[in-house]
């Protein structure tokens, strides 16, 4: 029988393994030296905060594996040796395969600040992160102050997790505004101010010089590269990026650049060896995705596409249409399609934001065809299955802000908004459209 | 506003402990009209009645002593009755452990209650409930501050003792069943706390409290407070603020005040939302011949309560789904949406008790449908409900170990007692007869279902957590399938506490409801196909 061994048992490895296992008889190891069960790193914040117990992240339970015939293993890859198709361990065990899976993840970026592998300097990626800072931050009287470098999705999530439990936080951000390579500047300022009300002390525009030491070794204070500013503390949040988690492959036969370079198949420069997830790069990118993507669902995605290849209907990785989400502290973001911090030229611009701030919406259309492109929005949930249609049809603007209240997922009886959108709408376009009544058969219609 | 809101929790706590400590103090002093009274409906036996006039009638005794005195009289009457050769067996005192002191001795004590208390009932009101409620009220009012900006604040629940089955949620537990052993079984050692209510219950309709009217005060209040931590928790979540102030009104005004005023006009006492099989003594003997001897009303709620059941239930759950009942309706599921919520996240998730469930709660839907053909057998044949049918068994054997069993026992000492150790909802999810019912419905004919936003699911696992009914919302989730389990109860915490915003609570068309996936939306569109079509 044929024996998958998978390295890595994130969203990416374990969908693979899952879906092998329902195409397939093979035999499947998954390798991983995080922890014995998969878990959602998406919610390692929520254990932090007491929403969860870490029991609550894992989404299966603990005797799914033996059911499926997933053989699991709890050790460190140390190198692959393609040429006899074995990997070593960290024992000095060597495992043999048949085919191979690298989906190791991530790891988060450290850019060599003087001081960074300091007691209290942490990462937030993986469950020994979530360890390091119950035990260096476990209140507001063991860490008097947290300072976070680096300002995206994680970031803010490792400042909303001290901030319940009212740690007094730093925040510094080397973009002039939150996140604003990615967000357009009105939701970047939107994010701004939900950041400050929360009392989190935001700087922008700044960057770390270094992580300073006190006498047992432990972080005292960082400074400011631009101002010279020292400011005290007992916990340091490296989250500026993260980068594929592949240090073990350079040395192997497989080719790598930031990641694990693989074709549109997910296949790498080495029979039999295939790399899905935060690790694999693309050689070329797909249509506007980075060739590196690291989110959850293209992580599933690739897992879902390559058990058919390697249960022997070859098939390249397609993503649909692009589609994200997040949540800033408490206000919720998803995004379907394209919406560039900067409008590129063939492209106009709506924005609609709700008087208290905290609601707003963004559409990207073509300006000369009017073809929507994509649309961010804030406090107010949209359906996925709404936009991916419109997507794939190439509908008009027009159609999509009639049609709103079609697109809208909000919980029963939130008051909505469509017609204030609607109306500004029409003043900025000249446009007279209306918005059509809620239809089932339209929401529905899976055609 | 930290400082607010202790202050609040002690004024609550000394509420709570001047209520809690009354229970073990009071004086009974019985006077010969009250004994007589009493005397002449519960016993025939001279032999009790001479020793009790002795030792009871005129003396100052604790509640303790009085019961003990009366238990005691009355076995030495059995015994002296049981020693003779012909055995007068109606002057036979039954005793019976969940019987006797609710309904033996309960009435004597009750009307004997002298001491402070009794004296001064409208002040040891505001002492007991009085406090309780302000002090609840400003703890949660604070909250409006302490949670900071509107937003799901779950913040430490999992640290905090009382929500994570710490030293006071097993306090809380103890309290609970305690409390309901005590109701259900020994309310004679609750009369101060009855005596404390005393005054609405005249007000209302000049009658004197019991310990249902003390229960039903005491839920509703409880309620109220718990309702009012909801407004605050969820002020940016209109389904919730809503459908709590809802079944907050349901209570108040169906449960509690209009009985009460039916009553007042000498009306059978009656619940106009409570549906059978939940109301599982509707088609008892005593109940369908109060009803019928209560002229043109007492008729209509016959007739209601059969069209209850028969016909607006199902419907509304075609329409609707269970919650309309279950999450907006229902007293039960009143409680534990207010009282219940900070343990909502204690019910298990596991497959297992997936199983467990299933089994108990249609085991107790068919237990209640048994027994309630049964009864109506011997109604319409006429037969005396306690005569034997078979096996020794009568009709009124099958309905008393229901009520013990399933209405007093599972209901209320396990279903609200033990919300601090298995999650609020424990009846609710594994014993109520109704929601088996409307369950079956849900599953199989209704447009309710939670809708699955695509492929948004980043199984983190919140929804799964506080789904109170221990549905494992994220299996479905994140496969991008559609929730359509018999067991939920449309609470909408799920939704609430999805930081993707991931599902949707909705009643659509039947079509395309149920929608097993292989792989979920936003991946290739061949894929997707060639996966979903098998
Ligand atoms: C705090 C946080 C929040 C996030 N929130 C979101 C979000 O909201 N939405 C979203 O789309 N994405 C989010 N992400 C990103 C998302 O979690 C990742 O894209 C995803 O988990 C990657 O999955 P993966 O399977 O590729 O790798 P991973 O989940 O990283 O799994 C790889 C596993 O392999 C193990 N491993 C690595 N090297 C070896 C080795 N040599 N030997 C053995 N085992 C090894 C690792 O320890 C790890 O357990 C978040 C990430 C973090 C850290
Ligand atoms: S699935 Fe959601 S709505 Fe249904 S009972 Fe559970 S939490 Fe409530
Ligand atoms: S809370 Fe939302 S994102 Fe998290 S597992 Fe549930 S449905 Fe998925």
């Amino acid at each position: 029988m044929e024996h998958i061994v998978i390295i890595g048992n994130g969203i990416s490895g374990v969908t693979a393994a899952r879906h092998i296992r329902k195409l397939s008889d093979k035999k499947i190891t998954i390798i991983s030296s995080e922890t014995e069960h998969f878990f959602s790193r998406t919610a390692l914040m929520y254990v932090y905060m007491g929403h969860m117990k870490f029991e609550n992240t894992k989404p299966y339970e603990d005797w799914f594996w033996d059911k499926n015939r997933i053989a699991l293993k709890k050790a460190l890859v140390k190198s692959i040796d393609s040429n006899n198709k074995q990997l070593l361990l960290s024992n000095d065990e060597r495992f043999s395969y048949d085919k191979l899976i690298i989906a190791t993840g991530s790891k988060p970026n450290k850019f060599g600040w003087p001081g960074q592998d300091l007691k209290g300097v942490i990462g937030m990626y993986h469950k020994q992160d979530l360890e390091n800072l119950e035990k260096y931050a476990p209140n507001n009287k063991e860490c008097k102050r947290a300072v976070i470098v680096g300002g995206g999705l994680i970031g803010i999530e490792l400042a909303e997790m001290l901030h319940s439990r009212n740690v007094p936080v730093t925040f510094l951000v080397r973009e002039d505004s939150f996140w604003n390579g990615v967000l357009p500047q009105e939701e970047s300022e939107m994010i701004n101010k939900e950041i400050i009300d929360n009392h989190i002390d935001l700087r922008l525009g700044v960057n770390l010089k270094e992580i300073k030491a006190d006498a047992s070794g432990k972080v005292k204070s960082i400074v400011i590269a631009e101002t010279g500013e020292e400011i005290e503390c007992n916990v340091v949040g490296l989250t500026a990026g993260v980068s594929p988690n592949i240090n073990f492959v350079k040395d192997s036969a497989i080719e790598t650049n930031r990641g694990v370079l693989v074709n549109r198949f997910l296949e790498t420069n080495t029979k039999d060896v295939y790399a899905i997830g935060d690790c694999a790069e693309q050689k070329v990118a797909i249509d506007q995705r980075r060739p590196i993507e690291a989110v959850w669902y293209t992580g599933r995605m690739m897992g879902e596409t390559l058990a058919q290849t390697i249960c022997g209907k070859k098939t390249a990785y397609k993503p649909g249409h692009w589609f994200n989400s997040a949540k800033f502290i408490d206000i919720e973001y998803q995004t379907y399609g394209w919406v560039w911090a900067k409008p590129r030229e063939n492209e106009a611009r709506f924005f609609w934001q709700h008087k208290d701030g905290k609601k707003a919406i963004h559409v990207n259309f073509d300006k000369n065809t009017r073809e929507f492109i994509g649309i961010n929005t804030f406090g107010i949930r949209m359906r996925h299955e709404f936009f991916d249609k419109v997507l794939t049809e190439k509908k008009e603007v027009e159609y999509v802000l009639k049609n709103l209240a079609n697109a809208n997922f909000d919980p029963e009886f939130y008051k909505q908004h469509e017609q204030e959108i609607i109306s500004k709408f029409n003043k900025e376009n000249n446009t007279s459209i209306k918005a059509e009544k809620k239809s089932w058969s339209l929401i529905f219609n899976r055609s | 506003m930290k400082t607010l809101k202790n202050i609040g929790l002690i004024i609550c706590f000394i509420g709570f402990t001047i209520f809690t400590a009354s229970i073990f103090t009071g004086t009974n002093k019985v006077s010969q009209e009250t004994f007589d009274s009493w005397a002449s409906q519960k016993v025939k036996s001279e032999f009790f009645i001479e020793k009790a006039q002795k030792e009871i009638v005129g003396k100052e005794l604790s509640a303790y002593q009085l019961s003990s005195k009366i238990k005691n009289i009355a076995k030495a009457s059995n015994e002296h009755y049981k020693s003779q050769k012909e055995i007068a067996w109606d002057k036979i005192i039954w005793l019976k452990w969940n019987k006797t002191s609710k309904d033996f001795i309960f009435p004597l004590a009750r009307a004997s209650a002298t001491g402070w208390v009794s004296q001064n009932q409208g002040l040891f009101f505001w002492l007991t409930f009085g406090l309780a409620i302000i002090g609840g009220l400003i703890a949660f009012g604070a909250d409006y501050k302490l949670l900071g900006p509107a937003g799901i604040k779950n913040n430490g629940i999992f640290q905090h003792s009382a929500t994570n089955r710490g030293i006071i949620g097993i306090g809380a537990f103890a309290f609970f069943v305690i409390f309901y052993v005590l109701l259900y079984f020994f309310p004679n050692y609750l009369i101060n706390p009855i005596l404390s209510v005393n005054p609405i219950k005249n007000w209302m309709n000049g009658n004197e409290s019991d310990q249902w009217f003390l229960y039903g005060f005491m839920y509703c209040s409880v309620m109220t407070v718990f309702a009012v931590r909801m407004f605050i928790k969820y002020r940016h979540n209109n389904y919730q603020i809503l459908r709590t102030a809802v079944v907050l009104f349901f209570q108040i005004a169906f449960a509690f005040i209009i009985p009460e005023i039916l009553v007042a006009f000498n009306k059978p006492w009656f619940d106009f939302k409570n549906a059978w099989p939940l109301n599982y003594t509707f088609f008892f003997d005593y109940n369908l011949n109060n009803l019928i001897d209560s002229g043109n009303l007492g008729i209509f709620m016959l007739v209601w309560g059969i069209i209850l059941t028969l016909i607006i239930v199902p419907v509304m759950v075609y329409f609707y789904g269970k919650r309309w009942y279950c999450s907006w309706v229902c007293g039960c599921g009143g409680l534990a949406e207010t009282l219940g919520d900070p343990y909502r996240q204690l019910s298990s998730k596991s497959l297992f008790s997936w199983k467990i469930e299933r089994w108990l709660i249609h085991g107790v839907l068919v237990f209640a449908t048994f027994m309630t053909v049964l009864t109506l057998y011997t109604y319409f044949a006429e037969i005396e409900s306690w005569k034997e049918l078979a096996f020794g068994i009568s009709a009124y054997d099958i309905q008393s170990s229901y009520g013990f069993l399933i209405g007093s026992i599972f209901s209320g000492v396990i279903g609200t007692g033990f919300y601090p150790i298995l999650g609020n909802r424990v009846w609710c999810r594994f014993g109520c007869p109704l929601a088996a019912y409307m369950g079956l419905v849900q599953r199989f004919k209704s447009r309710f279902r939670i809708t699955t936003n695509g492929g948004q699911c980043i199984s983190c696992g919140n929804c799964s957590t506080y789904c109170e009914q221990g549905i494992d919302v994220r299996a479905y989730a994140q496969k991008g399938e559609n929730i359509v389990r018999s067991s939920c109860v449309g609470c909408g915490v799920c939704s609430a506490v999805c930081p993707r915003g991931v599902l949707k609570l909705e009643n659509g068309p039947e079509d395309g409801r149920i929608n097993p996936t292989e792989v979920l939306l936003g991946n290739d569109v061949d894929l997707l196909k060639l996966m979903n079509e098998k």
